[in-house]
């Protein structure tokens, strides 16, 4: 394979990362506080209808931009409600989550659009455009760091480099803040909080509200910046994906940017190549498809080292008597 | 300390679960500009209002008994078996196969050479998630979700690749041999004079479907395996202290319960479709969980809701070829009954303990 | 000395739960600068009493004044804000973080971690000193001692300024060695004047360390004396309402042959710490071996090894027959059918299945037994139901309904149910651990003359325990555990609580 396609997966990588990396911060604020969250997908398949569907019905991208994080934000506050306050299954309320938001989608998509369970294509304002960044054209045909820097890095949707940004930030929050150290302790020891005169129920709210968000803003790049609309299932597994690279990353920011990037490099290379032929084994697409699932399987398997979750992880609070 | 009777918690709990997501539902309708009252008129006698609708009902009603039992019985060893689905599709897989490879002189002998495939099948696809869960702890509900994806693959490729006959653009298989055709509720039911149940799916399999809830029934509550899994699925480190492998109990129970919903297959594959096509199972593993839950994870329960669920399925279908009402409808109310009956029931539960209590007050 | 307001007083606290008082018009009032003992059986109501007063429950009635202002106390926090520091029975504390972190956890100065950390270091070095309370700061709580984690604890509540402080059971989990040290820590922060408030059931710490006691019986305040003035016969017979019997009547024990024989046994757990460290110990018929030592030094291990629970390494005999320590034939099953019965230190989590019927509880390790099945296939349920009610007549557990799960059932009846299903297998072996935790006194006494109803019939018994008096009352003979060694052997009649404090501790042994 030449440089110039090599690059071309890379920024492929980059792209399909994005909404993953994205639901996996996500999902780590949420399970360090201790509220287990499968219902990832399910948020960002609503966002990506909302945020599409109304960027295409006023042509503004930033108002579906709001849309989707809204919708997603309405998602987890349910869980919020049935794992928090009424001390639920956190697993089957993730499940519901993902067939409502599957079911609603379409039949508000119906309802809006009549185009069977789709938004039209976007367009224009009502899509995120790539950025070009200063000197992009400039250091185009610099050998190898110019095509880095004008194909890899720049020509990205500014959620893109927001993805970027939140893994520094989000290192921040957890490890310098009084907040993260208060969201740390709660998904450890939300007896130690409690009794320190700190609300374990408005933290973990707090927790689930930012996984609202992100996977508000990774269900909007779906559908307005990666492809330019909603289609019926478009989330195909992504949330799900982006929990086994948190699991892979043992819950740690710096190295869920990594496991997403691995995971995306995964989908680019499927995208490509379809049946990649080695000569004489022809791997077929099916293979590709599920190796994302298939990997997720072998992490989860523990091959890779063992994977120890919040300790406080997964179990509504009770105070003891 | 009980705060409720035991059947207020079996009984009340899920019926009052079951109104507030009947609630939502109707809300929903009415979001999407239809009539809540129509709709459920246009159900009931699309579903139930005639031989033909309740051919279709009972149909689905056999899938997600098969289903249910499925996920009830894994649930019954505190496993939450997501994966109904993708065993479903294996199970497929497996009665398609011997469908299609072995001339049966009978369908009886079909019926049971496809039974043990369909479950031989269905129980090697929840094989690997339960030894991860059992040896190596991984969580069995995201190795499940990931194998009903994988399972897709699989299946995408067999057909495409595989089992397709040549010249064929349909991904999907040969029609099965007549010897290898069930006996519908038209065939078993109607008489020269009157035909019932016209052109509709339902089939022997719904008896054997029934077979099931009550030898399930019995494996759980009465046999000594049964009483293993629920001491399990109640407390690992009890079954621990009185000898029972966590082990043992993590796979057997697991290949069940995928054993059960890859036994499905006999009723879409075998009975209905008589072939193998994509997506044959139509989430119908899904609906299994809903159904368990709703139906507290017993035999019984999952019978009822099970064909409460058919009925829903039928007059969804019904809702959608007469009105705007897309078939996801029936998803959402499937998704409200898992969220009300799984993950809120205690929102319906502390207020009845609350009444419970002070009746009781009252009374002493 | 002008008349001083008591440091915190209660005046009519009382606090229902449904049709259970918990708290019936208690009224305390302890002066500042004093130790002030609560004691009273599991259930009279203390943790209820101490939840008001830190703000997890509101009582129903009553009044609360903090140096002789009244005071509300809706939430932690504004305990916190009175000056109540509480340090709880079970820790809480966050397992990974630094003793540092968890102490600034909640009172962090402004929302950036490292200036709060930098000004938090300089004030628990000074109140370490202070106080003599030495920990470092950097350390995990995961890695350091139980002794020293509750060393933090007090810590949290003095860094809140705490002038009035609450310990709950504190020294469950600690050596006789460790005890002595909190106590004088407690005497050092008495003489610094602030005023502290001991919960415990235990009589002996009362008398060694506090100046007043108050006695709680059935969520009422049975008394308040001056600990110079009283003993601990008069304290427990305000404790139970009745003159208990510290001691149990029992003929001499008659030993026969050896039924267990243990040789060196190795315990590592899953975490890799060796828990037993090659321990070596026998019992025989007729009598009843008493294991004595602070919980976590191996006896659970030990139990669970003869339980079939968990694999050990080494060398087990019943009488005579080796039994396997790991792999095949080394599970539960495999234990009672070679005649080892084993009540075990938790009967909720391993004992019983609480959400199980009565009668399904008294097949619960026993649910392969021919009697209990009707063919190859199916179990035979009435037959079990019938030996259930058999069972509750004969130990007289109540409510007297099979049909009850074992959660409608108070701990001693529950203990009873796991008992009677142990004792009435006719085991060879009796394994028991923890036998009258959580279990009121009538209970306790039953049990006990079970137990030595079993060891006259010719049986071995093995008892766990960390209630000395419990192990001096029933045993034929004392080993003492102490970081998985038998720091020694002794008869009860030539040993007295002392010395086996002091072996508990890990002092004047020989490990075996």
């Amino acid at each position: 394979m030449d440089f110039l396609t090599l690059i071309q997966i890379l920024d492929s990588t980059v792209r399909l990362a994005t909404p993953l990396l994205l639901a996996c911060l996500a999902g780590l604020y949420s399970e360090r506080a201790g509220i287990f969250d499968i219902g990832l997908e399910g948020k960002m398949l609503a966002a990506a209808f909302f945020s599409a569907a109304i960027a295409a019905l006023t042509g503004n991208v930033w108002l579906g931009l709001l849309a989707g994080i809204v919708a997603s934000m309405l998602l987890s506050g349910l869980h919020g409600l049935a794992s928090i306050t009424f001390r639920g299954n956190q697993l089957i309320s993730g499940v519901a989550i993902n067939f409502l938001a599957s079911g609603m989608t379409v039949l508000i998509a119906q309802d809006w659009f009549s185009q069977g369970g789709r938004t039209p294509s976007l367009s224009g304002g009502a899509r995120f455009n790539p950025i070009t960044l200063p000197f992009a054209e400039v250091v185009e045909d610099v050998p190898i760091l110019g095509a880095i820097y004008s194909e890899l890095i720049s020509g990205h949707s500014i959620l893109v480099y927001l993805a970027a940004a939140s893994v520094p930030l989000t290192w921040w929050v957890l490890y310098r803040t009084r907040f993260g150290l208060r969201l740390r302790a709660v998904g450890e020891a939300p007896e130690a909080v409690d009794t320190a005169g700190v609300s374990v129920v408005g933290l973990r709210f707090a927790a689930v509200a930012i996984c609202g968000i992100l996977c508000g803003i990774a269900g909007a790049y779906l559908s307005t910046a990666l492809q330019a609309g909603f289609v019926k299932e478009m989330t195909a597994g992504r949330g799900f994906i982006a929990l086994a690279a948190l699991i892979f990353a043992k819950w740690r920011p710096w190295h869920a940017m990594w496991a997403c990037l691995l995971f995306g490099f995964l989908q680019a290379v499927a995208l490509r190549y379809q049946n990649i032929d080695l000569g004489g084994l022809v791997i077929p697409v099916q293979v590709m498809d599920a190796l994302p699932y298939i990997l997720t399987v072998v992490i989860l398997a523990g091959f890779v080292g063992k994977a120890i979750p919040p300790r406080a992880g997964g179990e509504p609070y009770v105070k003891e008597r | 300390m009980d705060k409720m009777p035991g059947w207020a918690d079996a009984v009340l709990v899920p019926l009052i679960s079951l109104v507030l997501a009947a609630i939502l539902s109707a809300l929903v309708i009415l979001g999407i500009g239809e009539d809540p009252i129509a709709a459920v008129k246009l159900m009931v006698s699309g579903a139930l209002g005639s031989t033909y609708g309740w051919g279709y009902t009972l149909y689905y009603a056999t899938n997600f008994m098969f289903t249910g039992l499925g996920f009830a019985v894994a649930f019954r060893a505190a496993m939450f078996n997501i994966g109904g689905e993708g065993q479903a599709m294996l199970g497929g897989l497996g009665v398609a196969i011997v469908c299609l490879v072995i001339p049966w002189p009978h369908w009886t002998l079909a019926l049971l050479g496809a039974m043990a495939a369909g479950m031989l099948f269905g129980a090697l696809w929840a094989a690997i998630p339960a030894y991860l869960q059992a040896r190596r702890g991984s969580h069995i509900v995201i190795t499940t979700i990931m194998f009903n994806l994988i399972g897709a693959a699989v299946l995408n490729y067999m057909l495409v690749n595989v089992m397709r006959p040549k010249g064929s653009m349909d991904p999907a298989t040969r029609r099965f041999d007549e010897t290898t055709n069930l006996p519908t509720f038209q065939d078993m039911f109607s008489t020269a004079d009157a035909v019932v149940f016209r052109g509709a799916p339902a089939n022997v399999t719904f008896f054997i479907a029934i077979l099931a809830c009550v030898l399930v029934w019995l494996l759980i509550w009465r046999t000594r395996l049964g009483y293993e899994i629920r001491a399990f699925g109640h407390s690992e480190t009890g079954a621990l202290y009185a000898g029972i492998s966590p082990f043992k109990i993590i796979m057997i129970a697991m290949l069940i319960s995928g054993g059960l919903s890859g036994l499905m297959a006999i009723n879409n594959v075998m009975g209905e479709a008589e072939r193998l096509v994509l997506n044959a199972t139509e989430g119908a593993g899904f609906i299994g969980i809903a159904v368990a839950l709703m139906g507290r994870n017993h035999p019984f329960g999952v019978f009822v809701a099970a064909i409460l669920f058919g009925f829903l399925y039928q007059g969804g279908a019904e809702l959608a070829l007469w009105t705007n009402i897309p078939r996801e409808l029936i998803v959402v109310i499937q998704a409200l009954v898992i969220l009300f009956t799984g993950a809120l029931d205690n929102m319906v539960r502390m207020p009845l303990e609350r009444i419970f209590l002070r009746l009781r007050k009252g009374t002493s | 000395m002008a008349d001083q307001a008591p440091a915190i007083e209660l005046r009519g606290i009382s606090k229902a739960f449904g049709p259970v008082q918990a708290n019936k018009d208690i009224s305390i009032s302890v002066m500042p600068g004093t130790i002030h003992g609560i004691i009273g059986e599991n259930g009279a109501g203390k943790s209820t009493l101490m939840s008001i007063l830190y703000g997890f429950y509101k009582a129903d009635a009553g009044e609360i004044f903090i140096n002789g202002q009244k005071t509300d106390i809706p939430d932690s926090q504004a305990a916190i804000a009175a000056g109540i520091g509480m340090v709880f029975q079970h820790f809480k504390l966050v397992q990974n973080f630094t003793v540092l972190e968890n102490i600034i956890l909640g009172v962090e100065d402004g929302g950036l971690l490292k200036p709060s950390l930098a000004k938090a270091r300089k004030t628990l070095l000074e109140l370490e000193k202070e106080y003599g309370l030495n920990v470092d700061p950097d350390a995990v709580i995961e890695d350091i001692g139980v002794g020293k984690q509750q060393r933090v604890e007090i810590l949290k509540a003095l860094y809140r300024q705490a002038e009035i402080l609450i310990l709950d059971e504190p020294t469950g989990v600690l050596t006789p060695a460790e005890a002595d040290q909190l106590f004088r820590i407690l005497h050092r922060l008495k003489d610094e004047g602030k005023t502290i408030i001991l919960i415990t059931h235990k009589l002996r710490e009362i008398m060694d360390a506090t100046d007043t006691v108050s006695v709680m019986r059935r969520g009422e305040m049975t008394a308040t004396v001056k600990t110079s003035e009283t003993n601990p016969e008069n304290l427990a017979e305000l404790m139970v309402g009745r003159k208990v019997l510290l001691q149990i009547d029992k003929a001499a024990a008659k030993p026969g042959e050896t039924v267990l024989d243990i040789e060196n046994l190795h315990v590592v757990d899953q975490a890799g710490v060796e828990r037993v460290k090659g321990i070596s110990l026998n019992v025989r018929a007729g009598e009843i071996v008493g294991v004595a030592g602070v919980a976590g030094n191996g006896q659970s291990e030990l139990m669970e090894v003869l339980g079939g629970m968990r694999p050990g390494t080494g060398s087990i005999r019943l009488k005579g027959q080796p039994l396997p320590l790991s792999g095949l034939g080394s599970d539960g099953q495999a234990r009672r059918q070679q005649g080892i019965a084993h009540v075990p230190e938790d009967r909720q989590r391993e004992g019983l299945i609480m959400d199980f019927h009565a009668w399904e509880n008294v097949a619960f390790g026993y649910h392969h037994n021919p009697e209990y099945q009707r063919n190859r296939l199916l179990m035979d349920n009435a037959a079990l139901r019938a030996d259930t009610e058999r069972k509750i007549e004969k130990f007289d557990v109540r409510p007297a309904n099979g049909w009850l799960t074992a959660k409608n059932f108070s701990g001693g009846n529950q203990q009873k149910i796991v008992v009677a299903r142990e004792i009435e297998s006719e085991p060879e072996l009796l394994l028991i651990g923890q036998p009258t935790r959580g279990v009121d006194v009538g209970a306790i006494e039953f049990i006990h003359r079970q137990i030595v109803a079993l060891r006259d019939a010719g049986k071995a018994v093995l008892l766990v325990s960390v209630e000395l008096d419990e192990i001096l009352s029933l045993s034929d003979r004392i080993a003492v555990m102490f970081d998985g060694h038998i720091m020694g052997a002794r008869l009860p009649s030539e040993t007295d609580e002392k010395e086996l404090g002091l072996l508990m501790a890990g002092m004047n042994g020989e490990a075996a």
